[in-house]
């Protein structure tokens, strides 16, 4: 149970750190008008097609004593990221960015830029109308990509295994200590944690569908 | 500005082309003047006028022009002066209304108001709501309320604000004549106290003849005429312009001979032998003109009439009759194809059946030129 408390808290964290970086960067790729917005937009979906592998190698090199991301929190914390929680957050929220980012981005383009234009023109500036209108109507996209976000980092291995290795209460997750059990063969252990992953995964994409159905969104009555 | 100029007038000089995949496809090329009161926008889709008032309203950059109300430099390409829309105090009312689904009448209506304290908001969302007589729903989102109330939420959450010029994009489409005349005078009274200039957009002939003081009509990016409504849409420039004015009947003619003591010229209608009067153009003998006459302006009779003042008499048949809600649609064929407006009763009173012979009547000031 400590490993799925641990999974638990880390998704948690990671759903939060992506709402929060993630709403500005997806507000800019929904509005902005550069021309080479499409590049920004690749790298956000890299961790979709990448292997999750590849990705925790990367953050594996960057997060250790001679990496750059290693360095700057050796000298910010006095001790090293990779192998801690810490390091997990950092390389969870990478590999999670598309799941929280993409809903965000389909929701704020979704809002009618007549009502932009309307709020516009009753002289609200853009960080009043994204908090007054788009934020709002925007709520289904918000919650899917805090639930996508959550329940993808619930269910990572490869990341996981790169960058935190197999620390009991530090980095071991829910998905790292089935594969253990399994390893050991321990099948009912294994069959009691995978089932707890499954009922919670169920639950959480009900939530993302039922959402976006609109079926708690009271406007959309009629 | 000179100094002859009135304060509140807006004016404004715009050109904006618009581009579909590099290619230059529409360009909006206006100067206009609108003083306070109500200044119709008239002309058919596709004419510019949604892409005018986005521009006067600081939606769309023009490339190049110059907007000024008040005294206020809104806009001036030649000093890169360009007011955005928050800071226009410019109100502006969409075709589509775009009241926020999410807020109820109250909240959209004092979502302009920001700036003051919370008690005077309030009053004043409630003075506007009575003075539109929707008071009772304050608490409704704009999806629990019909058309015609969401249109009169609209307009108080535009005035509310106290702009100093009022912008409306066909605001009353879809209402029945008695709702769209209440709404127009609603409207009239809170600006009789204002003062301010409305552009009112429409490409319904029945609302310039409702509201209109001054139309401007555009025309492919251009004003293609300005003035009072009786001048500017019963005398057609353009073909286009002419079919948006709701005449239906659009005939080619070549102009026969001028008889410029009685102010009239005759001309021959398409291909046929059909000779009418129409009021005298700029046209040489010889030449081709449109003659545009609207459709309810025509008389049937069933047998040549005698004693009338107007001019023009043609024999025809009636090709068909199609009963559309209160009007029936004739189409009488006099050599050329003409439509014709008239009532059941007159159906019924005098007998009108396909294939029966009629005369047209028709006045010569009732035959518009178009160039």
């Amino acid at each position: 149970m400590e490993a799925l408390w641990l999974s638990m808290r880390l998704a948690a964290c990671v759903a939060a750190i992506l709402l929060v970086i993630g709403t500005p960067l997806a507000y800019w790729l929904a509005f902005s008008t550069w021309r080479g917005k499409f590049l920004l937009e690749s790298v956000v979906a890299l961790p979709l097609v990448l292997p999750p592998t590849v990705l925790g190698f990367y953050a594996l090199v960057a997060m250790g004593p001679r990496g750059p991301l290693g360095k700057l929190w050796f000298a910010l914390f006095g001790h090293g990221l990779a192998f801690t929680f810490a390091g997990l957050i950092l390389a969870s929220v990478l590999y999670s960015f598309p799941f929280a980012v993409q809903p965000l981005i389909i929701s704020f383009e979704g809002v009618d830029r007549r009502l932009l234009d309307a709020s516009a023109v009753l002289g609200a500036g853009g960080l009043r109308t994204f908090w007054r209108v788009i934020l709002p109507l925007s709520l289904p996209g918000v919650v899917t990509a805090a639930v996508l976000s959550f329940a993808h980092t619930l269910g990572e291995f490869g990341v996981v295994l790169m960058v935190g290795g197999n620390l009991a209460g530090v980095t071991r997750t829910v998905s790292i200590d089935i594969y253990d059990h399994v390893q050991s063969l321990e099948y009912g252990e294994a069959n009691r944690m995978a089932l707890v992953l499954l009922v919670i995964s169920f639950a959480v994409l009900s939530v993302v569908y039922a959402v976006n159905r609109r079926v708690w969104m009271p406007w959309a009555a009629k | 500005m000179g100094g002859e100029v009135n304060a509140t007038m807006l004016i404004a000089r715009i050109r904006k082309e618009r581009r579909t995949a590099g290619a230059s496809s529409f360009v909006l090329d206006v100067s206009i003047e609108v003083s306070p009161g109500i200044t119709i926008l008239f002309g058919a889709s596709g004419a510019g006028k949604s892409t005018l008032l986005d521009c006067v309203a600081g939606l769309t950059r023009p490339d190049e022009g110059r907007i000024v109300t008040g005294g206020d430099v809104l806009f001036d390409s030649s000093r890169e002066i360009y007011v955005p829309a928050p800071k226009r105090r410019i109100a502006y009312v969409f075709q589509t209304l775009a009241l926020f689904p999410h807020l109820s009448a109250e909240e959209n209506v004092s979502y302009g108001l920001s700036d003051l304290r919370e008690e005077e908001r309030r009053e004043r969302v409630a003075a506007i709501l009575t003075a539109f007589g929707v008071e009772k729903l304050r608490k409704q989102k704009p999806g629990e309320i019909s058309g015609g109330e969401r249109q009169r939420i609209a307009l108080a959450r535009s005035l509310v604000t106290g702009p100093r010029v009022l912008l409306l994009d066909e605001p009353l489409t879809g209402l029945d004549a008695e709702l769209k005349a209440a709404i127009v005078d609603d409207l009239r009274a809170w600006n009789t106290a204002k003062g301010i200039p409305i552009l009112y957009v429409t490409h319904s002939r029945d609302e310039v003849d409702a509201l209109g003081e001054r139309v401007i009509a555009l025309d492919n990016g251009r004003v293609a005429n300005a003035g009072a409504p009786m001048e500017v849409l019963n005398a057609p420039r353009r073909k286009r312009l002419a079919q948006a004015a709701g005449f239906e009947n659009l005939l080619g003619a070549t102009v026969l001979d001028l008889r410029e003591a009685d102010g009239v010229m005759r001309v021959r209608l398409g291909e046929s032998a059909c000779e009418i009067e129409v009021p005298l153009g700029y046209a040489a003998v010889g030449t081709h003109v449109q003659v545009a006459v609207r459709a309810g302006d025509i008389l049937l009779a069933t047998e040549r009439p005698h004693g009338l003042s107007a001019r023009n008499m043609m024999e025809g048949r009636i090709i068909s009759l199609e009963q559309r809600g209160t009007m029936v649609i004739a189409r009488v064929d006099c050599g050329v194809a003409f439509v014709v407006h008239i009532t059941p009763g007159a159906v019924r009173a005098l007998d009108l059946t396909a294939g029966r012979r009629v005369w047209l009547v028709l006045k010569t000031h009732s035959c518009h030129l178009v160039d």
